[in-house]
């Protein structure tokens, strides 16, 4: 699949599965797990340096942003100012024009506040930058975000870190249908077969974290789902046979006895 | 008048040398500017500024960078590496 590239903004990418870098062990491990998922595409999130203790390594020693697209995120914003400040300070930090913009509802759900999240879009698309929106799995809200100018959206499966796998796929399935921009199926994959579904269903990519890095083996997790990923985005593009009640026989009738 | 001013840096108060700038602030503290965020009272300064910003009493400087993360955010990050601490539930 050498010709098989995701291309959003412009910008072309080769691995289909995106990950986070939160919650790994330590470095050597999150920069293990990256290498081993094939992911392309990895998720940051800005926050205050430590001036007390300066001797600690600083992730991006880990994760060569030449080798990899850095991918800022506003997770743990919950109001439009919060984001919008978290999107310009990454921003300013100088990896790209690139955000995976969050604005989060409620703490228990993390459910994203999707009007703010519009609202949010709307001025930082006017500043330039490229906003991949985290949404929830409402196809009329995935519209919206594309009108304004998002060129592609990222709608949950389930709760972030919930690993519920893909709770609506129905809804996934009319997004996928009515807007006409990538899209990258975000947070609540629990295993490779939620992976491998939601590329069967026809999502672009999809970005997960806590599956790989909070199983039992992230290492091998990781590879699982770059095979889940893979394997899933092939058989969408081989198309499925349709669901019947009946058995049909695979052996031919003629020539028995 | 004294050759200290109090600034904030990252909520913390410190008594920073009269005269210095941000590019100074940022050597003192031995954080490379590569990839850090500078935000002094609420505007977030141009890279290329940082030597032309002499930093005054009272200011509230944050500096921020990148940290692991995905979309998780139950979790308290202690700042600029990997350990996480849980809240909440």
């Amino acid at each position: 699949m050498v010709d098989d590239r995701l291309i959003i903004a412009g910008r072309e990418f080769k691995s289909r599965l995106w990950v986070g870098t939160g919650k790994y062990k330590d470095f050597v491990e999150t920069q293990k797990a990256i290498e081993v998922s094939g992911a392309d595409v990895v998720t940051v999130a800005v926050r205050r340096v430590n001036i007390t203790d300066r001797s600690k390594e600083n992730l991006l020693d880990y994760i060569d942003p030449k080798k990899y697209t850095i991918l800022p995120n506003t997770a743990g914003c919950y109001s439009v100012d919060d984001a919008v400040r978290y999107a310009r300070l990454a921003r300013a930090a100088g990896v790209s024009d690139l955000v995976k913009l969050e604005v989060l509802g409620d703490e228990r759900t993390l459910f994203p506040d999707t009007a703010g999240l519009i609202e949010a879009a709307k001025i930082l698309i006017k500043e330039g930058f490229v906003v991949l929106p985290y949404t929830n799995d409402d196809p009329i809200v995935a519209k919206k975000l594309v009108d304004i100018g998002c060129p592609a959206v990222m709608p949950l499966a389930a709760p972030i870190g919930s690993g519920l796998g893909i709770r609506n796929p129905y809804n996934l399935k009319i997004i996928m249908e009515t807007v006409k921009v990538p899209i990258i199926v975000d947070a609540g994959v629990g295993t490779a077969s939620d992976a491998a579904l939601a590329m069967e269903y026809g999502a672009d990519a999809v970005l997960m974290n806590t599956a790989i890095a909070g199983a039992q083996d992230p290492i091998a997790m990781a590879e699982a789902m770059k095979y889940a990923v893979h394997a899933g985005r092939l058989a969408y593009k081989a198309g499925r046979i349709p669901r019947k009640l009946y058995a049909t026989a695979s052996s031919p009738i003629e020539g028995m006895l | 008048m004294p050759d200290t001013i109090q600034i904030l840096v990252n909520g913390e108060a410190r008594a920073w040398r009269r005269g210095a700038t941000v590019a100074d602030l940022l050597q003192d503290l031995e954080i490379t500017i590569e990839r850090v965020a500078v935000e002094l009272n609420l505007e977030i300064l141009d890279r290329a500024s940082f030597p032309r910003r002499p930093l005054e009493e009272g200011d509230r400087v944050e500096i921020l960078s990148f940290i692991g993360g995905g979309s998780e955010e139950r979790t308290k990050w202690r700042f600029g590496h990997g350990v996480i601490r849980r809240t909440g539930r």
